[in-house]
C-alpha cells in the first residue's frame, strides 16, 4: 500500500464532500415536504387519492434509481422541444437538477411510509385528550400529532439520510463530480482502482459516522422527558439502489 | 432513415431489441437470484457470529454490517470487481494456477451481491431468530439433540417463517441491486437498455421498458412472496 | 430442506462456471467498449459490431487461436485489464504515456484526427481551421497557433468529452481555463446531450464524429475547427496488453504487421470510416 498515494488520494476527493453532501441535503429536503404530502394522501381516507399515493410509492420503490436517473436526465433530453415550450428545459438542463429531482422523486416514497409510520405511532389518547381540551385541525397537528411523530420517525429518518448519502454516489453517472465521480475521474488518470475506490468508501464511512451522531445528538435533543441511553440501533433497511 | 415506432422498436423484428431485452430480463433474475443465495449464506454465518458470545465473531461481524452500511453499493461492486479478481489471481498463484483466473462477470456480480445483501439478510435472520421461542430450544436440548440438528430441525424452519417478510424486502432491494452490476459489463436488464439507448439514440423508450419491466418482476415477486408467507403460518394462529 | 439443497445446487453451479473458465485457455478474450462507432457498437438486438470486431477476426485468425470480444465500460477498461478480466483491448485506444506507465501497446492498427463537433447555428461552427490537420508533434507551433484562434470563441462554453481518453486529456492540457470540461462515460452520451444542448460543443475523434453525423437525428450537427493529432493525442490505435504479457503482444505485433502489409488493415478502414486510416511509418 503507497500511503502519500493515498493520502494525496484522500485529499483531493475531499474536494467532492460539498457537492456530496448538497446533493443528499437538498433532496432530503424537499423529499421530506413530498413524502409528508404522499403520507397524508395515504391518511387522507378518499379512496381515489390513496391509491394514486400508493402507486407512486410502489412505482418509485419497484425501480433501481439508476434507471430513474437514466430515464430523467438522457430519457427526458429526447423531449427537448415540448419541455422548451413548457418552458422546463433550462431545469432539465442541468445534471445538477436532474440529479436532484430523481433523489427527491426517490427518497419522497420511501420516506413517507416512515412518516406515514411516525403518524400511525400518536397514540389515540393523546389526541383525545387534545381533542378535550378544546385542540383541533391544524393546531391539534402541531402541538401535538406531528411532534410524536417525528421523534417517532427520526431513528428510521436517520437511516434514510445515510441511505440517500450513499445514493448520491449514482449522480456521478450523468457527470456530477461529487465524490464518487471525483475517484472515477483520478482512476482515469492513475489507473489505480483499488485503492482510490478504498480512500472513497472511507470518506462516505466518516461522513455517514457523522451523520449518525448528528441524528442521535438530535434525538436526544427531542427527548427531553425521556433522556435514556440513545438508541440508533443499527437499522439495515431497503437501500435506495 | 424513417424513425421507428416504439412497438417496433421493443419488437421481435430485425430492428427490433425485444429478444436482446427478454433475454437480459432473465440475466437480472439469475444474477439476482443467485446474488440472494449467495446473500443467505453470508448472512446466515453474520448473523450467526453477531448472536455468539465469541467477541471476535461479534466485533468482526459488526464491523462487517458497519462497513456495508455505510459506504455506497456502487463502490463495494466496484471494489469487488477490480479488487476480487487480483485477490482471488494471487490466491490462484499460491496453488499454482496459472496467472489468469477467469471469473465470468456473472460469478462476480452475484458474489457482489451476496456480500451487500448478506449485510440486510443477516440483520433479518437475528430479528426473526430472537423471536423464537427460547422454551423449544432447551426442549430440543433436553431431548439430546446435537446442535447441527437442532440448526436443521428447530431453528432454520421456524427463522425462515418469521424472516419471510424481511426476505421479501430483501430480495426486491437485491433486484434493484442487481442493476448496478450493469458497471461489471454483465449484460442485464439495465445494461442492455442503456446499450440500446445509445445504439438507437432513443433513451427515453429503453429506459421506461426497463422500468416497467423492473415493476412486472416486483409485482409478481411480492405476490409470491406473500403467498409464501401465509403457506408458512398456515399452522399458526394469528395473534393480532 | 429444500432451501439447503437450492443453496448447494446454486454453489456448486458457480464453482463449476469459474473452475469452467479456468480451463479454457487457449481462449483469448478482448475488451472492446460496444459504444463507440464506427470502431466498436452494438447493432441490432444487442450484437457487437464494428471495424475493430472484424479486425480482431482477423488478427485471432492470423494468430491461429480462440477469440472472445466481450464488451466493457471505457472508464474501467484499463484496470481490469490489469485484474486480469481480459487478455487484451482494442477500443479504438490510442497509445500514450500515461497509459504506457501501466499496460503495453502494440504496434498501432490505425491512426486519425481529433476535433470539435458542434450544431450547425452555433457560433462554434465557425472554430478556425476546418479541413486543416494539426500535429502536436511534428509541427508544435502551428498546432499551439490554432489553439490560440479557437480560444476566444470558446471562453466560457461547456465542451462535453468522454473520461479517461486522450480527448479529455487535451481538453485539460491546452483549454482548460478557457472551456468547462463536461466528461461522459461514452461518446453515445455526449452526442445526446449535444443534441439535448446540455453542451455547446463535444470534442473527440474524427472518425466517431462522422458516424454521428452520418444519423438523421444528428443532422444538425457538424465538425467544426481543425484536426489535431499527436501529443497528448497519443501516436495511434493499437492493442493493449499487459505489462507481463510479452508473448501475447508480440503474436499481436506479427499478426497488425501482415494485416498493414497485405492491405487487410486498409481495406476494412475504407469499410467502416470511408478513408483509409492505416499508420504512416
Amino acid at each position: 500500500m503507497d500511503f502519500t498515494f493515498m493520502w494525496e488520494t484522500f485529499r483531493q476527493l475531499l474536494t467532492g464532500v460539498p457537492l456530496t453532501l448538497n446533493l443528499a441535503f437538498t433532496s432530503v429536503a424537499f423529499g421530506a415536504v413530498l413524502a409528508m404530502m404522499l403520507a397524508l394522501m395515504r391518511m387522507s381516507g378518499i379512496a381515489v387519492i390513496e391509491m394514486i399515493a400508493k402507486a407512486y410509492v410502489f412505482v418509485f420503490r419497484g425501480t433501481p434509481l439508476l434507471v430513474q436517473i437514466f430515464l430523467i436526465y438522457y430519457g427526458l433530453g429526447q423531449f427537448r422541444p415540448t419541455l422548451q415550450e413548457l418552458g422546463l428545459w433550462t431545469f432539465f438542463r442541468e445534471p445538477y437538477w436532474c440529479a436532484i429531482l430523481a433523489l427527491t422523486l426517490n427518497t419522497g416514497a420511501y420516506a413517507s411510509e416512515i412518516i406515514r409510520g411516525g403518524l400511525q405511532s400518536v397514540p389515540y389518547p393523546q389526541v383525545e385528550a387534545a381533542k378535550a381540551a378544546g385542540m383541533s385541525g391544524f393546531l391539534l397537528f402541531r402541538r401535538i400529532v406531528f411532534p410524536i411523530a417525528v421523534r417517532q420517525a427520526l431513528p428510521a429518518y436517520g437511516s434514510e439520510i445515510i441511505l440517500m448519502v450513499k445514493a448520491t454516489s449514482l449522480a456521478s453517472i450523468i457527470t456530477m463530480m461529487e465524490v464518487t465521480g471525483l475517484a472515477a475521474k483520478m482512476i482515469s488518470q492513475t489507473f489505480r482502482a483499488v485503492e482510490i475506490f478504498v480512500v472513497a468508501g472511507v470518506i462516505y464511512l466518516i461522513l455517514n459516522f457523522a451523520i449518525t451522531r448528528l441524528i442521535m445528538a438530535l434525538e436526544w435533543w427531542l427527548s427531553p422527558h425521556l433522556r435514556r441511553p440513545p438508541s440508533i440501533e443499527p437499522r439495515i433497511e431497503a437501500a435506495h439502489v | 432513415m424513417q424513425q421507428l415506432s416504439y412497438f417496433e422498436l421493443i419488437g421481435f423484428g430485425p430492428k427490433g431489441w425485444g429478444l436482446a431485452l427478454l433475454t437480459a430480463t432473465g440475466m437480472t433474475l439469475a444474477v439476482a437470484l443467485c446474488g440472494f443465495l449467495a446473500g443467505s449464506i453470508v448472512g446466515t454465518f453474520v448473523a450467526w457470529a453477531k448472536l455468539s458470545r465469541n467477541l471476535a465473531a461479534r466485533t468482526l461481524a459488526d464491523g462487517y454490517t458497519t462497513v456495508l452500511r455505510g459506504i455506497p453499493d456502487l463502490l463495494v461492486i466496484y471494489l469487488f470487481y477490480f479488487g476480487g479478481s487480483a485477490a482471488l489471481g494471487a490466491i490462484g498463484g499460491l496453488f499454482g494456477a496459472q496467472g489468469f483466473i477467469g471469473v465470468p462477470a456473472f460469478v462476480t456480480g452475484a458474489l457482489a451481491i451476496g456480500i451487500v445483501s448478506g449485510a440486510y439478510q443477516a440483520e433479518v435472520f437475528r430479528g426473526a431468530y430472537q423471536i423464537l421461542n427460547r422454551g423449544e430450544l432447551e426442549a430440543a436440548r433436553s431431548v439430546g439433540m446435537h446442535r447441527w440438528l437442532m440448526f436443521r430441525r428447530i431453528i432454520a424452519p421456524q427463522v425462515l417463517r418469521y424472516a419471510i417478510p424481511g426476505l421479501g424486502n430483501t430480495w426486491q432491494l437485491v433486484l434493484k441491486e442487481s442493476a448496478l452490476i450493469s458497471v461489471t459489463g454483465l449484460v442485464e436488464l439495465l445494461r442492455q437498455s442503456h446499450i440500446a439507448a445509445g445504439s438507437t439514440r432513443r433513451p427515453f423508450d429503453f429506459y421506461i421498458t426497463a422500468a416497467i419491466l423492473y415493476l412486472v418482476i416486483t409485482w409478481v415477486s411480492t405476490y409470491l412472496f406473500q403467498r409464501a408467507e401465509t403457506h408458512s403460518l398456515r399452522g399458526l394462529r394469528r395473534t393480532s | 430442506m429444500k432451501f439447503f439443497t437450492a443453496l448447494s445446487v446454486g454453489l456448486l453451479a458457480s464453482a463449476l462456471a469459474t473452475g469452467g473458465a479456468a480451463a479454457q485457455e487457449k481462449t483469448i478474450t478482448i475488451a472492446t467498449e460496444g459504444a463507440y462507432a464506427p470502431w466498436n457498437f452494438t447493432g441490432a438486438g444487442g450484437k457487437l459490431e464494428g471495424f475493430e470486431i472484424d479486425l480482431a477476426a482477423d488478427l485471432c485468425a492470423r494468430i491461429k487461436v480462440k477469440c472472445e470480444v466481450v464488451a466493457q465500460d471505457w472508464d474501467g477498461i484499463i484496470p481490469a485489464l490489469n485484474a486480469k478480466k481480459y487478455d487484451a483491448i482494442m477500443a479504438g485506444m490510442n497509445i500514450t504515456d500515461k497509459r504506457l506507465e501501466v499496460v503495453a501497446f502494440t504496434r498501432p492498427y490505425a491512426s486519425g484526427m481529433h476535433g470539435f463537433a458542434t450544431t450547425k447555428d452555433s457560433p462554434l461552427a465557425k472554430l478556425a481551421g476546418l479541413g486543416e490537420r494539426a500535429n502536436l508533434d511534428k509541427d508544435p507551433a502551428a498546432a499551439q497557433k490554432i489553439i490560440e484562434e479557437w480560444k476566444p470563441l470558446l471562453k466560457g462554453k461547456t465542451i462535453g468529452t468522454q473520461g479517461s481518453t486522450v480527448n479529455s486529456q487535451f481538453l485539460e492540457k491546452y483549454l482548460k481555463d478557457t472551456v468547462t470540461i463536461r466528461e461522459y462515460k461514452t461518446t453515445e452520451q455526449h452526442d445526446l446531450d449535444l443534441a439535448a444542448g446540455r453542451v455547446d460543443a463535444i470534442y473527440a475523434a474524427h472518425s466517431s464524429l462522422k458516424a454521428t453525423l452520418d444519423q438523421p437525428e444528428f443532422k444538425n450537427m457538424t465538425i467544426a475547427g481543425a484536426g489535431v493529432s499527436g501529443g497528448v493525442l497519443g501516436r495511434g490505435v493499437a492493442v493493449a496488453v499487459r505489462k507481463d504479457d510479452a508473448d501475447l503482444k508480440g503474436k499481436f505485433d506479427g499478426a497488425i504487421q501482415a494485416a498493414i502489409a497485405d492491405g487487410t488493415i486498409a481495406k476494412l478502414t475504407q469499410k467502416w470510416f470511408k478513408v483509409d486510416m492505416t499508420p504512416q511509418g
